[in-house]
């Protein structure tokens, strides 16, 4: 297991994802630990890239943590306030979606990288509902490549999706064309114990490499169907530079690494 | 729709008058920013039951109107408070209880869809969601829809490109017009004839303005006669979409209003727990909602030091520093 002395799982996936991000992407970050791996890239290896949100704000400068993307915190510093449709026009656009990575999570996730934020069980009488797509069917449908943050646990890295609420590579190689679908997919998916990519020609998962501790075995044994790992290199544990970056630039009251919790007032 | 100069009215009269039992209703505002709460919290009030509401990302105040249970039917992308609840749990368990009828789409499929509306066509295109359950699985049936006259006989609709593969585009998905009975909003200044200037974001209300038969406008200040013309640039919904203007400090509470206050987390954390189970949310609605008389006197029980603490810093517009956990 980790060193929870040295870093937490959450810091690991933060830094994994923000590693991913390139200079000059446009990134359309979710609520939680996707806005921290956008945060963390803009101050580590990726200063020109682009934070945005479906709600309408375009180059956000967060200097505290969005409680969601909806928070006034996402208008500090933008260069536009836009709106909704501004926002999911963007990615819909093929000149400017193109440059858009999306980071997106999910209930749910199959070995093409579809994924169900909808409901498990049957859709008319589910037996866990939700929040539904939000914005990820759109930006599964249209930027240029996702990166999906995941929960390892077998229960959701399933071979069949209760509900199909986000489009990755669909069913293999032809999926998106069939659908109708451009642009291109998942790249890849950050979980609390490794990475994953999707292969360039079959579109399936396979394993990228584990976190410091984490045997490729370990990662099986926590997924529904099963994934090459003849490919897996070991993934570095974050830097000092990385961790400092992450706890005191980006979320210094530790509203996403950590979980504390007010007590109920009154 | 309405021309006349003075529209300023009281919340109760504005709530009374044009949300009636079983209207398709929409509210403004996004998650926990700029939902309507005071208007939510009086149709609350007023016992108001059989809506059908059209939601993109209305958190709280979805999720208030749907927990009190003023909610029948509810087409939906997203209904979570971001970090306050990734999920709405009212929501969460009306639908597990089958005691709302759902219709999911995306966030860009109900902004087409308020668009259309506003601009006078029956659908736009996308290529959202095409391959996924979105547009396979319907909430509401065919025989449901074809038996009402006010919901349109298919969710989506996918049809081939008819102009071949102009733009790159094989496929597209139509997605139908919504114009709701009345729509909701929350701004920081609207004046007495019903100009409309939102700071900020504006999410998607001003398309769920445009596409409604009726709008109420409710307004942290209520700008003097012909002031907002001076700098006609930043307003966004002309007067006459107008049918209601409601002066209401802290409309916006326990959400945020931007660059006038924040939400409130204390608020926030503590509906979280006592939505949990039935007894803990009746005691809610007793005590805040239905023990109120009106949004003044919810906001005078919330106590000035939270109020205080919420307060948005003039520079970032939002309070700076705010205990969030």
């Amino acid at each position: 297991m980790t060193d929870e002395n040295q870093y937490t799982l959450k810091e690991m996936m933060a830094i994994a994802a923000a590693r991913e991000i390139r200079d000059g992407d446009i990134v359309f970050c979710g609520t939680g630990i996707s806005m921290l791996a956008a945060m963390a890239a803009k101050h580590i290896s990726a200063p020109n890239s682009i934070i945005f949100f479906e709600t309408g704000a375009i180059d956000s400068q967060l200097t505290e943590v969005p409680m969601a993307v909806g928070d006034s915190r996402v208008m500090n510093g933008a260069a536009v306030n836009g709106s909704l449709a501004d926002a999911f026009a963007t990615m819909q656009n093929r000149i400017t979606g193109g440059q858009v990575v999306g980071i997106l999570g999910a209930a749910q996730i199959d070995c093409f990288g579809n994924l169900n934020s909808t409901v498990i069980g049957d859709y008319d009488h589910p037996r866990v509902r939700f929040s539904g797509s939000g914005g990820a069917a759109d930006v599964g449908s249209f930027v240029s490549r996702t990166i999906i943050f995941m929960q390892q646990q077998r229960r959701k890295f399933v071979p069949v999706l209760d509900y199909f609420t986000c489009p990755g590579w669909i069913d293999g190689p032809d999926g998106r064309k069939q659908a109708g679908l451009t642009g291109g997919g998942p790249e890849m998916v950050v979980t609390d114990m490794a990475l994953m990519g999707f292969d360039d020609i079959t579109r399936r998962m396979y394993l990228k490499g584990c976190y410091p501790g984490i045997e490729p075995e370990q990662v099986l044994d926590n997924m529904g169907f099963g994934i090459d790992i003849s490919r897996a290199e070991p993934v570095p544990g974050p830097s000092e530079t990385e961790l400092v970056i992450l706890r005191e630039r980006c979320d210094p009251q530790g509203l996403i690494l950590t979980n504390r919790r007010r007590p109920p007032a009154g | 729709m309405n021309t006349s100069s003075d529209k300023v009215i009281g919340l109760a009269e504005a709530i009374d008058t044009f949300v009636v039992d079983g209207a398709h209703i929409s509210i403004g505002g996004f998650t926990i920013n700029r939902n309507p709460m005071a208007a939510v919290y009086e149709i609350i009030r007023q016992k108001k039951t059989g809506l059908h509401l059209y939601a993109h990302s209305n958190g709280q105040g979805a999720d208030e109107l749907i927990g009190a249970g003023c909610v029948a039917r509810l087409e939906i992308a997203y209904a979570g408070s971001g970090r306050f609840a990734p999920t709405c749990i009212r929501f969460k368990k009306a639908v597990e209880a089958g005691r709302i009828q759902v219709e999911d789409y995306s966030n860009y499929h109900m902004t087409l869809r308020f668009t259309a509306g506003a601009m006078g066509v029956p659908f736009l295109p996308t290529r959202s969601g095409l391959g996924t359950d979105i547009v396979n699985k319907w909430g509401f049936s065919e025989e449901m829809r074809r038996g009402d006259s006010r919901l349109p006989d298919r969710k989506l609709h996918v049809i081939d490109n008819p102009f071949n593969g102009w733009a790159d585009t094989a496929k597209v998905v139509l997605v139908p017009a919504i114009n709701p009975d009345v729509t909701i909003i929350h701004v920081q200044k609207a004046d007495p004839q019903g100009t409309t200037r939102i700071d900020g974001l504006p999410f998607a209300d001003v398309v769920q303005a445009k596409a409604a038969r009726h709008l109420i406008v409710t307004c942290e200040e209520l700008a003097s006669p012909g002031s907002l013309r001076e700098d006609a640039d930043r307003n966004q919904i002309p007067f006459f979409c107008v049918d209601a203007v409601v002066h209401l400090p802290f409309g916006a509470y326990p959400t945020a209003c931007y660059r006038v206050y924040d939400y409130d987390p204390v608020f926030l954390n503590r509906y979280r727990e006592q939505a949990e189970t039935e007894s803990s949310y009746r005691a809610y609605l007793e005590e805040m909602i239905y023990g109120t008389c009106d949004h003044a006197e919810l906001i005078e029980q919330i106590g000035k030091d939270r109020i205080r603490a919420i307060a948005a810093d003039p520079d970032t517009g939002y309070a700076v520093g705010l205990d969030r956990r």
